[in-house]
C-alpha cells in the first residue's frame, strides 16, 4: 500500500474510533443515555441525566482520552530513548515510582487535615517519576542488555508499590479506601479542574514532542549517528527524559499507576502505520492511547457493572500480550 | 602551508579518562585518502571516535577546516563532516530510501521535511553507489553489501568536505569490497572530498590510498605513502608476524614455510611453480625452489614458501654457479618435479637439470605430485 493512503486510512481510522468510544461511553452505564438525550446536553439544552454527563461522564472521557495519548506517548519516547521496544513508563517503574512520593505527599498531607490540588499532586508525581528515571538510568549506564534494563526497571516497580502498600497500611482509616482504589489505577472521580490541569501540562507536552520529531528520527538510528547529524545528543537526551516523565507523572497524578499502554499502543501504531517516523508516530500515539484508554475504561466500567474494574487489570489483559508478541517479534527478526 | 582539512594536534585518546595513545599528529587533505592501519585492539577505532567528537579528547584538539572542532557547533561540523561506522545503525521499519536521505538531516528544517532539492540529492546519491535496485527494499533485508553502500550514499547525501569510515570493507564479499573502495575512490576524485578511514585488508590499502597511518603497540608508529609503509620487514614487524610472510609486491599473505631437509626439488618460473609451492607447503613437504630469475613471478611465494630458493639476478640466463647449487640439492633430495613445458634461452640450463633429473630417476611428473603424500598409491 502506498505510504502515503496508509498514512490517510490510519489517521481516519483512529479519529473514527475515536468519536464513536466518546459517544459510546457517554452511553454506557448505570444510567443509559440516548444518543439524542447526549446532543441536547451538549447543546445546552438539558436533560434528564445532565448532571451525570456533564459533571460524571464527559470528565472522565476527556480524562481517559488525555491520560491514555499522554501514557502511549511517554511510552515512545522511553522507547526512543532506550532504543528498546518493550520500554515503557510502567515497566520501567516510572509509574509506581511516581505512585510511591505521590502517595506518601498525600498522607502526609492528609494527616495534617490539609487539602492537596492537582498541581501538588502532578509535582509530587513528577519528583517520583525522575527518581525511577534515575535509577533506570544509572542501570541502563551500567548495562547494556535490554532484557536486563526491563528486569531491572520492574524490580524498581515492585520495591516502589511494596513501600506504597506499607504507607497506606499506615494510613487514617478514611483515606485508605480511597488510596487504594487509586493505586490500582482507576479514572473514577475526576473533575472538570483536574481535566484543565492535565490538558496544561499534556498538551504543551505533546507539541514539545511533536517539535522534536526531527532529533528524534536522527536519534532512531543510534547516538553515533544522531550525533554526526548534528543532534545535541546531551541535550536531547535530558528533553526526552523530562517530557516522558512529566507525561508518566501526569497520567498518575490523576489516574494512578496504568499498566502496558506506553508499549502496546506505539507498537500497535507502528503496525498499523508501518513506519516509525516520529512526525506520523507522535500524533498517532496520542490518538491511539485515547482510543485503547476509552475502551479499557468503558470495559472496566461496564463489564460486571455496578462493580468497576480497576483500568489496570483491563489494560493489562489486552497490553501484555501484545509485549509478548512484540518480543516474539523481535527474536524472529534477530535470527 | 596548511592544506589539513582536518588534522589533530597533540591529541591524546583513550577512554574513562586513561590515555591509549599519546601525541597523534595526522592530518588528511582534500582530495586524499588516507588510511589507518594496524593490528586488532590497536587503537585504530579509538583515533577515529575522538575524531568524530564521539569519544572526549584526553589533550590536544582536532582542526577542522582551519577551526579547533570543539568550538563548533553540532549542526555546522555535520555539514561538512559525515561517518560510515561499524555501529550498526537501527533502522525499524524504514528503507534504504529513508536511510539514504537521513543524511540531509542538517539541511532540513525544524520538522525535517524533505524538499524536492533534498529528494533529488537523495537520488543522485543511491545512483552514486548503484543502489536502485534495492533502495526501496526494507533496510534491514538487504544484504551487508548493499546496506554499507547505501550507508556510504547516506554520507554523501551530507554533502561533506571529509568522510570518516571505520573499517567499511569488513564483511564484505571481494566483489563488495573493491566496488565500494571504487566508489569511494570517484568520490575524492571528482568531489574533491578528503577521507579519512581505517581498513584491515592490507592489500586494499596498499592499493587505495594516498598515505597510510600505522598504529601499534599504543602509538602512531609511522606515517607515510604506501610505497614508504608496505615493505615486507615492515609490515611483519608492524603486526609482529611470526608465522607466514608478507608480500608487500603484490600484497598477499603466505603462510609458514615448512621447514626441514627438502625432500622435493620445484624446478619453476613465470607461474607456473606458485600452485605447485602451495600444494607442498599445504601438504607439510619441505621443498627446494630455483632456478628462478628475481623478476619471477614465482621468485616471491618461493622465497616465502620454500626452504632454499636459487635465484640468479634479473633478466639473465640460468648460469653455471645456480645449476651447481641446484645439483646438490637435487643430490638430496628423493625427486624432482618440473613445472615448465618449454624452456626460452635463458631458461636453459633448467631444461638441463631437468633432464639430467630424468636420467637419475628422480623425476616426478606433475601429476603424480600426490604421490609425495599418498605414498605412490595414487588410484
Amino acid at each position: 500500500m502506498d505510504r502515503r493512503v496508509r498514512l490517510w486510512i490510519g489517521f481516519l481510522g483512529l479519529l473514527v474510533a475515536l468519536l464513536g468510544l466518546i459517544v459510546w461511553n457517554v452511553n454506557a452505564g448505570s444510567v443509559h443515555v440516548s444518543s439524542g438525550e447526549i446532543l441536547s446536553i451538549l447543546l445546552g439544552r438539558g436533560g434528564d441525566n445532565d448532571v451525570i454527563v456533564r459533571s460524571i461522564r464527559l470528565p472522565r472521557i476527556l480524562a481517559a482520552a488525555l491520560l491514555g495519548g499522554a501514557l502511549a506517548l511517554s511510552g515512545f519516547l522511553l522507547q526512543t530513548f532506550f532504543a528498546n521496544p518493550i520500554a515503557g513508563p510502567f515497566i520501567l517503574g516510572i509509574s509506581s515510582g511516581a505512585k510511591l512520593v505521590l502517595s506518601l505527599t498525600l498522607i502526609g498531607f492528609l494527616s495534617r487535615g490539609v487539602a492537596v490540588g492537582s498541581i501538588a499532586l502532578i509535582l509530587a508525581s513528577f519528583v517520583g517519576a525522575m527518581l525511577s528515571m534515575s535509577f533506570v538510568l544509572l542501570i541502563s549506564s551500567k548495562v547494556k542488555r535490554m532484557s536486563l534494563l526491563i528486569i531491572s526497571g520492574v524490580m524498581i516497580g515492585y520495591i516502589c508499590s511494596a513501600v506504597t502498600d506499607f504507607v497506606i497500611t499506615f494510613a487514617d482509616d478514611a483515606n485508605i479506601i480511597n488510596l487504594h482504589h487509586w493505586s490500582l489505577g482507576s479514572f473514577s472521580g475526576i473533575t472538570w479542574s483536574n481535566v484543565g490541569v492535565m490538558a496544561a501540562v499534556i498538551l504543551p507536552a505533546l507539541v514539545a514532542a511533536f517539535l522534536l520529531s526531527k532529533p528524534i528520527s536522527a536519534y532512531q538510528l543510534g547516538e553515533v549517528y544522531a550525533q554526526n547529524m548534528g543532534v545535541n545528543v546531551r541535550a536531547f537526551r535530558a528533553a526526552l527524559i523530562l517530557l516522558s516523565s512529566v507525561l508518566s507523572a501526569a497520567v498518575t497524578a490523576f489516574a494512578g499507576p496504568i499498566s502496558f499502554v506506553g508499549v502496546a499502543v506505539p507498537h500497535l501504531v507502528r503496525s498499523i502505520f508501518k513506519t516509525a517516523k516520529p512526525l506520523v508516530m507522535i500524533p498517532a500515539c496520542f490518538l491511539g492511547g485515547a482510543v485503547f484508554c476509552l475502551l479499557c475504561d468503558l470495559i472496566a466500567r461496564t463489564a460486571f457493572a455496578p462493580t468497576e474494574l480497576s483500568i489496570s487489570s483491563v489494560t493489562a489483559l489486552f497490553g501484555a500480550p501484545v509485549v509478548i508478541l512484540v518480543m516474539l517479534r523481535r527474536q524472529k527478526e534477530n535470527l | 602551508m596548511d592544506t589539513w582539512y582536518i588534522r589533530t594536534e597533540h591529541m591524546d585518546v583513550g577512554y574513562d579518562g586513561v590515555p591509549l595513545i599519546r601525541d597523534i599528529e595526522i592530518g588528511v587533505r582534500r582530495g586524499e585518502i588516507l588510511t589507518l592501519i594496524g593490528p586488532n585492539g590497536s587503537g585504530k577505532s579509538t583515533i577515529l571516535k575522538s575524531m568524530i567528537c564521539q569519544l572526549k579528547l584526553l589533550a590536544g584538539m582536532v582542526v577542522l577546516d582551519g577551526r579547533p572542532m570543539a568550538a563548533m557547533g553540532e549542526g555546522e561540523i555535520a555539514r561538512k563532516m559525515a561517518i560510515v561506522m561499524t555501529e550498526r545503525l537501527r533502522a525499524e521499519l524504514m528503507t534504504g530510501e529513508d536511510v539514504v536521505a537521513t543524511g540531509r538531516y542538517p539541511y532540513t528544517g525544524r520538522l525535517g521535511i524533505l524538499t524536492k532539492a533534498d529528494k533529488a540529492i537523495v537520488q543522485e546519491a543511491i545512483a552514486l553507489v548503484h543502489g536502485e535496485a534495492f533502495a526501496q527494499r526494507p533496510f534491514h533485508q538487504i544484504s551487508d553489501g548493499q546496506r554499507q553502500r547505501l550507508l556510504l550514499a547516506r554520507a554523501v547525501c551530507q554533502e561533506p568536505e571529509v568522510i570518516v569510515l571505520d573499517e567499511p570493507t569488513s564483511f564484505l564479499d571481494v566483489k563488495h569490497k573493491l566496488e565500494l573502495l571504487e566508489i569511494l575512490k570517484g568520490l575524492v576524485r571528482e568531489r574533491n572530498v578528503a577521507v579519512l578511514m581505517s581498513l584491515h585488508e592490507l592489500d586494499l590499502a596498499q592499493k587505495i590510498s594516498d598515505r597510510v597511518v600505522c598504529v601499534a603497540n599504543n602509538a602512531v608508529d609511522r606515517c607515510g605513502t604506501p610505497e614508504e609503509i608496505f615493505t615486507n620487514e615492515y609490515i611483519e614487524a608492524l603486526y609482529g608476524m611470526e608465522k607466514g610472510s608478507y608480500n608487500a609486491l603484490f600484497g598477499s599473505l603466505e603462510m609458514a614455510r615448512v621447514p626441514g631437509e627438502p625432500r622435493v626439488f620445484v624446478i619453476g618460473g613465470a607461474g607456473s611453480g606458485i600452485p605447485v609451492y602451495r600444494a607442498l607447503q599445504r601438504r607439510g613437504v619441505p621443498f627446494a625452489a630455483g632456478v628462478l630469475a628475481e623478476n619471477d613471478v614465482d621468485y616471491g611465494v618461493a622465497r616465502a614458501l620454500a626452504v632454499e630458493t636459487v635465484s640468479v639476478p634479473a633478466f639473465t640466463p640460468v648460469g653455471e654457479a645456480a645449476m651447481d647449487r641446484v645439483r646438490a640439492l637435487i643430490s638430496t633430495c628423493a625427486h624432482v618435479v618440473c613445472c615448465l613445458d618449454g624452456f626460452g634461452t635463458t631458461n636453459e640450463g633448467n631444461r638441463i637439470l631437468r633432464d639430467e633429473a630424468a636420467a637419475r630417476g628422480k623425476l616426478l611428473p606433475l601429476d603424480r605430485l600426490s604421490d609425495l603424500w599418498t605414498g605412490g598409491e595414487a588410484p
